[in-house]
């Protein structure tokens, strides 16, 4: 194996050995773990009370998902996941005093930030690619045999595909942006509150301004429209959908130009911890 | 030459406008140096200068002809211990040197060998299991000079690598150091203790408030230091007589006779007169003399007249 590979595959191991299961990180695994129990919740309410609820269909709990999923998961759990992931892979060292070590390897900083990069993902997408298909999977088991159907012969596995798909784009883009703001700011919190504020204004804003987003791209490549209630539904600016050809290697583009200037920013960063 | 010293050519470092280090030149050749000086006089600085932790405002630095610039070169002829007492949570002992290892590149088998023959040196092989978070400062400061050596370098750099060491670990460290000098490897070491640094260093820096006051062996800066006289102690069975004799020479400063009568501590501007005129003594007086050597040739007093303070901790 060549030496770069081996480095990378060191630093990866490594952070993962320090991050993942880590008990400073318990917050991410609730984030990651509150839609599941959400949708473990309707399912099992549900369960006990399908008379109650006659007009209850299959297709009702795709939109409830949908909706889930692009204002819960979307906003929330993958945004301030990867937040709490990313921007502590560089940061959380120079809190802890320890990235010296790191800058002590007869390592390229680009391959260090690769590999800090990559282990980031890794969890990332265990964490919330695996708890957005529990979340699928879970939120219709109540209608039985009919849920079943919906999965294997109807759009089931499709939307299911499709959303993993988002999901792991989500990982993919706010990764690059949180790893990108670790490195930059002493204070990580002010521009992800600023990112934050950006994507949500999102709908809201010119069809111009709403496609420098990362959250535009992904709700264009979710399966299932969520129609915007009233009276917030007079607001919305429509903007045509980017389609998928177009919107995937898009996201992967922008990640790419990020990581590539954080590795730029890495190979000048000095060890300064504030002393 | 530039293969085989670390060089800084007119090297300038600043924070903001709270100056590091300014216009440095000096080469360091192998063998165990020490930096001197009070807590802002650069110490640190120039370590972190040497080991690319930092960039030079201006200047250049190279270290065994690789400039810090190009740490996947510098970084495996370069072992740094420096002053955090800080390490990686959630590891042992072990992977704490093994990891960082492996980013060497270094295989498995080579880094476990590694790891085992740096634990061994440091005395930790039987803490190496346990996680890094519940050793004892003087633990963690081993296991951080471990993960500095681990990998075999030809240069350590060690900052204030005595910390926290309890006596037994301290003399094993300092006879780490020696060994290290005397194998042809650049050690260099900062310390505020200065009788240790005196017994370890084949030659010193000093630095104050940024500038490199004197370097080189001990005692050539002791004698590039004109304006204070030298002191020499003599052990003999005839000192008042030996002090009347000297009296009579323009060189002489002050003498003061020990208590037991059988020493004589002078002060002159002028050493050699003064061991001619001793050879001259003993020929003529018969005098018995068991010793005689320099006083304040050490770093203590060398630290004392260039920069001045109370010596012994900076």
């Amino acid at each position: 194996m060549q030496l770069w590979m081996r480095q990378i595959g060191a630093v990866l191991r490594l952070e993962m050995k320090k991050t993942f299961f880590s008990k400073r990180g318990w917050w991410i695994y609730c984030l990651a773990a509150a839609p599941v129990a959400t949708t473990v919740l309707h399912w099992l309410l549900l369960s006990g009370a399908r008379r109650s609820f006659p007009r209850h269909h299959v297709g009702d709990d795709s939109i409830i998902f949908a909706g889930l999923f692009q204002f819960f998961y979307l906003r929330a759990t993958i945004f301030f996941g990867c937040m709490g992931i990313f921007s502590n892979l560089f940061r959380g060292e120079m809190l802890e005093k320890t990235l010296h070590y790191y800058f002590l390897t007869p390592m390229r900083r680009e391959l260090l930030v690769i590999g800090k990069y990559l282990a980031g993902l890794s969890v990332a997408l265990v964490l919330f690619v695996g708890s957005t298909a529990a979340a699928f999977l879970t939120i219709g088991r109540h209608f039985g045999p009919a849920w079943s159907d919906y999965l294997y012969h109807g759009p089931g596995m499709s939307q299911l595909g499709s959303y993993m798909l988002v999901a792991a784009l989500g990982c993919v883009g706010y990764g690059a942006v949180f790893l990108m703001c670790g490195l930059l700011f002493r204070n990580p919190m002010i521009p992800a509150a600023v990112v934050f504020v950006w994507e949500n204004l999102n709908p809201f804003l010119p069809a111009v301004l709403k496609k420098i987003s990362v959250i535009f791209y992904l709700r264009s490549l979710c399966p299932v429209e969520v129609p915007v209630p009233p009276p917030f539904s007079v607001m919305v600016i429509d903007a045509d959908p980017t389609p998928m050809w177009l919107a995937v290697p898009g996201l992967l583009a922008l990640s790419l130009i990020l990581l590539a200037y954080t590795a730029l920013t890495a190979r000048q960063t000095e060890i300064n911890y504030g002393e | 030459m530039s293969e085989s010293v670390i060089s800084f050519s007119n090297v300038s470092r600043f924070y903001g406008e709270v100056l590091g280090i300014n216009k440095v030149s000096l080469t360091v050749p192998p063998g165990v140096t020490s930096l001197v000086g009070p807590n802002g006089s650069g110490k640190t600085t120039l370590m972190n200068l040497m080991t690319g932790l930092i960039r030079p405002t201006q200047g250049e630095i190279t270290v065994l002809g690789i400039s810090p610039e190009h740490p996947e070169k510098l970084c495996r002829v370069v072992g740094y211990c420096a002053q955090f007492d800080t390490c990686p949570k959630g590891l042992t002992g072990y992977q704490f040197i093994y990891w960082f290892l492996r980013m060497h590149g270094f295989t498995p088998a080579e880094c476990d060998k590694k790891t085992a023959a740096a634990l061994d040196r440091v005395s930790m092989t039987a803490a190496a299991e346990r996680p890094v978070g519940a050793y004892s400062k003087g633990m963690r400061q081993r296991i951080k000079l471990a993960q500095a050596i681990a990998h075999d370098p030809q240069v350590l750099v060690l900052d204030e690598p005595l910390n926290g060491l309890d006596p037994m670990a301290r003399a094993e460290t300092i006879a780490l150091f020696r060994e290290w000098g005397q194998d042809g490897r650049h050690v260099i070491v900062s310390s505020h203790i200065l009788h240790e640094v005196d017994s370890i260093s084949d030659q010193v820096i000093l630095l104050s408030q940024g500038y490199v006051v004197a370097e080189g062996e001990i005692k050539g800066v002791r004698d590039e230091v004109k304006e204070q006289p030298m002191q020499i102690l003599v052990r003999c069975n005839d000192p008042g007589g030996l002090a009347a004799r000297l009296f009579l020479q323009d060189h002489m400063v002050e003498a003061k006779i020990s208590r037991d009568r059988q020493g004589l501590l002078l002060r002159t501007t002028d050493a050699d007169s003064f061991y001619l005129m001793l050879n001259r003594v003993i020929l003529e007086s018969g005098l018995v003399v068991e010793s005689i050597a320099p006083a304040d040739d050490d770093v203590n007093s060398v630290y004392q007249y260039l920069i001045g303070g109370e010596g012994g901790t900076v």
